[in-house]
């Protein structure tokens, strides 16, 4: 038998139905690649015990006909959604040893379309962070390396472990979140495909929160198609996030192959950086070419408060994080460093419970929320917001179904190598922000390699909802790209 | 604008995390650095811009007024570091 681990989603699938191999087969195999991946440290928690019972209970129903859609596929969860009676931690020590006793909404109905967990995948502390260099499990490592060199390379973050365990063929998808670019950034770094739903297409109910208006659950998968069948199942309304919206969810597998013939492209002029890599013009040119071979238009369009999108984020995101994370007390749940008084225990428990970038993005997100200064930040940011927002409203408004962009300004990366200014690993994210600013949705494809063998993705941003028409041009984009999978070395 | 030692404690008091006088200066640095990267917001015009409230424009769903979950004491207190009696101990707030 070939190595199941190499199998898209799609054909285990396939393979699964007509019975060329079981669902415990393929997920021991994934179990053993895991085992010999620690190395990447990309899961914080493997559940060998609890996938093999669940590929058992699935094996015996697919025998019997039954199943759904993801029936028998092994999938890996992000440690930022909570799994009933799995230690759940964000990657944060303030968390310690907690074990939720409920199923957060997503990773419910995976399993209600029966896929099996494998474990849990490490990930920035609270998803802040573009390396997955802040998780208190300590780095990722990106299964690719530069050509000739054994140089550790980060996987991207804040989603680094879903990202480096797709890429490793470690399993057969993972769940992400995006807040500033987190699928997106770490797909684009590893050679997966990383799509971010309209804001409320996934509830968000049972994720550790982080910036409540930003924050959207999508998967990191092989293939375009592959996270069309994923995102499916994640997708739907949920009573229990009001801000999940109540909409039907489309057969998004049904846009694999569609013609994107007529469909208007734009291209906004403001994501040409100075000084952007000429491997990344590059790339982006190619990209067009392509979408403009298989019958789309090209249009030029400009989003003008482009530039204004990251500044902003960086009050938002931390404000929202600064109200969110009040809730690590040290009293209900978590780490507890004790105090003389209540007050002192607090404040023992969250300096010694945070990681240092955390603790940064709480202190600003506190400040641009205190009295006297709300006006000047904060609101001036959601003023802003508008702005960025309104930008792309009208773009839309002209006919434009798409805008294609590089997903991000380089390939990955060293461990260690970015840091030491917090603003310049907050550029990483320049071009993705500006989608959660916008709640839109986005789908990175990975799209060449640069010089030194490492791989590069394009990003497609969409209208509201429309997630189909990104996976019928990703598709475009994946087939003229090819797939990139990285030579096994760990 | 920029933070001075002050405002970083107070801050840091604000926001409950402990902080020691030798980690002031750095954090001063840190939150100074941010600060000056967000102050390009100032050349935006704002005037007669609402600010964002709703991402996604639509009315929020409301549930009919009625317990629909409890009787989970157990659930509750189960992760929590000291407990007596589905209560959560704290240090003594009231002498």
């Amino acid at each position: 038998m070939t190595d199941l681990t190499s199998l898209t989603l799609a054909a285990a699938r396939e393979g699964l139905a007509n019975r060329s191999f079981t669902s415990l087969e393929l997920t021991d195999a994934h179990l053993g690649a895991i085992e010999a991946a620690r190395g990447l440290n990309a899961f914080v928690m493997e559940t060998p015990d609890q996938a093999r019972s669940m590929a058992r209970a699935i094996d015996a129903k697919i025998a019997k006909g039954e199943g759904g859609p993801l029936a028998g596929i092994p999938l890996a969860i992000k440690d930022l959604f909570a799994t009933k009676d799995v230690r759940t931690t964000a990657c944060s020590k303030i968390l310690g040893n907690f074990v939720p006793p409920y199923e957060s909404t997503v990773t419910s109905q995976l399993w209600r379309d029966g896929a099996v967990m494998l474990g849990k995948l490490n990930n920035d502390e609270f998803a802040m962070g573009s390396s997955n260099e802040t998780s208190c499990f300590g780095p990722v490592v990106n299964p690719w390396r530069r050509d000739g060199a054994n140089t550790t390379l980060v996987p991207g973050g804040s989603s680094g472990g879903s990202a480096s365990a797709v890429a490793a063929l470690l399993c057969m998808g993972a769940t992400a979140t995006d807040t500033g670019g987190s699928i997106r950034q770490p797909a684009a770094f590893t050679g997966t495909v990383g799509m971010k739903p309209t804001y409320g297409r996934c509830s968000r109910w049972g994720i550790v929160a982080f910036a409540s208006s930003l924050d959207q659950a999508g998967p990191i998968a092989r293939t375009v198609r592959d996270s069309a069948i994923l995102m499916r199942s994640m997708a739907g309304h949920d009573p229990k996030d009001t801000t999940s919206v109540d909409r039907a969810v489309p057969d998004y597998e049904a846009a694999i192959g569609k013609s994107v013939k007529g469909m208007k492209i734009g291209i906004p002029r403001e994501y040409r950086l100075e000084g952007m890599p000429q491997e990344i013009e590059k790339l982006w040119t190619e990209g067009a070419a392509w979408l403009k071979a298989a019958g789309a238009e090209l249009v030029d369009v400009s989003l003008p408060h482009t530039k204004y999108a990251l500044p902003a984020y960086y009050i938002v995101a931390p404000a929202e994080a600064s109200s969110n994370l009040a809730r690590y007390d040290g009293v209900r749940y978590g780490l507890q460093v004790p105090g003389r008084s209540i007050g002192e225990q607090y404040e023992n428990t969250r300096a010694e419970g945070f990681g240092a970038e955390v603790r940064r993005r709480v202190m600003i997100g506190t400040y641009v929320l205190s009295a006297g200064y709300y006006d000047a930040y904060y609101l001036r940011a959601q003023k802003v917001r508008t702005l960025i927002k309104r930008d792309f409203e009208e773009c839309f408004a002209k006919g434009v179904d798409a805008i294609l962009t590089p997903a991000t300004p380089s390939a990955a990366f060293g461990i260690g190598e970015k840091g030491a200014d917090p603003v310049e690993m907050y550029l990483n994210d320049i071009f993705t922000v500006t989608v959660n600013m916008a709640g839109l949705p986005a789908i990175a494809v990975p799209a060449g390699k640069d010089a030194q063998g490492l791989p590069l993705g394009l990003q497609l941003i969409g209208r509201p909802f429309d997630e189909e028409t990104l996976f019928s041009l990703g598709e475009v984009i994946e087939q003229a790209a090819g797939r990139f999978t990285p030579a096994r070395w760990w | 604008m920029s933070v001075d030692a002050a405002t970083v404690r107070r801050i840091a008091h604000l926001a409950r995390i402990a902080v020691t006088d030798e980690e002031v200066p750095h954090l001063q640095g840190e939150l100074n650095a941010m600060l000056a990267f967000v102050e390009q917001l100032s050349e935006v015009n704002v005037d007669g811009v609402e600010p964002m409230t709703s991402v996604i424009p639509m009315e929020m769903k409301k549930r009919a007024d009625v317990v629909n979950d409890g009787e989970i004491a157990d659930d509750i207190v189960r992760n929590a570091p000291a407990t007596d009696d589905h209560f959560f101990l704290v240090p003594k707030v009231v002498e």
